[in-house]
């Protein structure tokens, strides 16, 4: 493992990760929920972005790296959008979640 | 908000020191690679520290893990990422040692990986319970 390849800025990279983390903290100061869901998490984006493709070198890498890096993260999405409607609701057609609604657990007993 | 932008600055530093060291040690510079590596440990630490004074001043206001759902997530999470965070330093530690006595020079980027990965964890994490937690 010690092909040398050529690297970015490093420092340059930083700098820009800090110019973002400042947006991002600043955009809640507007007081605009959709405009601070979209700095905060947009900004994550291109964040992770950065970070990966520089200090991680996945721009030096194969392109068949990035399939790899997507693909682990659509795994990620239906781990999370499986599970969102057992935490996100109270109740379904067939069930009531027992603990938010409490009642249920004195007919029970 | 402030401790959490504090630490996210803090993880960002010591991802650049973490790859500086990697780029040292592919020029065969072991001493430079050896320091910037006790840097990012060292930046690690902070980040321990301020979450430590994060997690006392929350507990304190009564908000523990069994509070409500988004601190059961909160404390899940962060714990979690700070335990990562605690494993890398170690592991660190150890390969900076290695690096010293000339071998393993490999592991510098191997473990520089590792810690950019728990630093994008927390990008992701900071938006989610420090900006984002309406």
């Amino acid at each position: 493992m010690s092909e040398t390849h050529e690297h970015p800025n490093y420092v340059k990279i930083w700098y820009w990760l800090l110019v973002l983390l400042a947006i991002s903290v600043a955009g809640p100061m507007l007081e605009v929920p959709a405009i601070t869901l979209i700095t905060a998490f947009g900004i994550a984006i291109i964040k992770s972005f950065l970070v990966a493709a520089n200090y991680m070198h996945l721009k030096f890498e194969k392109k068949i790296i990035w399939l790899l890096l997507i693909l682990a993260l659509c795994l990620l999405g239906v781990f999370f959008f499986g599970t969102a409607p057992d935490i996100m609701m109270t109740e379904g057609d067939q069930w009531i979640d027992c603990i938010a609604d409490k009642s249920c657990i004195e007919q029970r007993l | 908000m402030t401790a959490g932008a504090i630490n996210t600055f803090v993880l960002l530093t010591s991802s650049l020191s973490v790859v500086l060291a990697h780029a040292a040690i592919e020029k065969g510079d072991r001493e430079k690679s050896f320091k910037y590596i006790w840097y990012t440990i060292g930046f690690g630490l902070v980040f321990l520290i301020i979450k430590t004074y994060e997690y006392t001043g929350k507990i304190i206001h009564g908000h523990t893990i069994t509070d409500n759902l988004f601190w059961s997530f909160y404390y899940t999470m962060t714990g979690l990422h700070a335990l990562h965070v605690i494993g890398g330093m170690v592991i660190m530690a150890l390969i900076s040692f290695d690096i010293r006595k000339g071998y393993n020079f490999q592991r510098v980027e191997l473990i520089g990986i590792y810690w950019h990965f728990v630093d994008l964890v927390w990008i992701f994490l900071f938006p989610l319970f420090y900006i984002a937690n309406f």
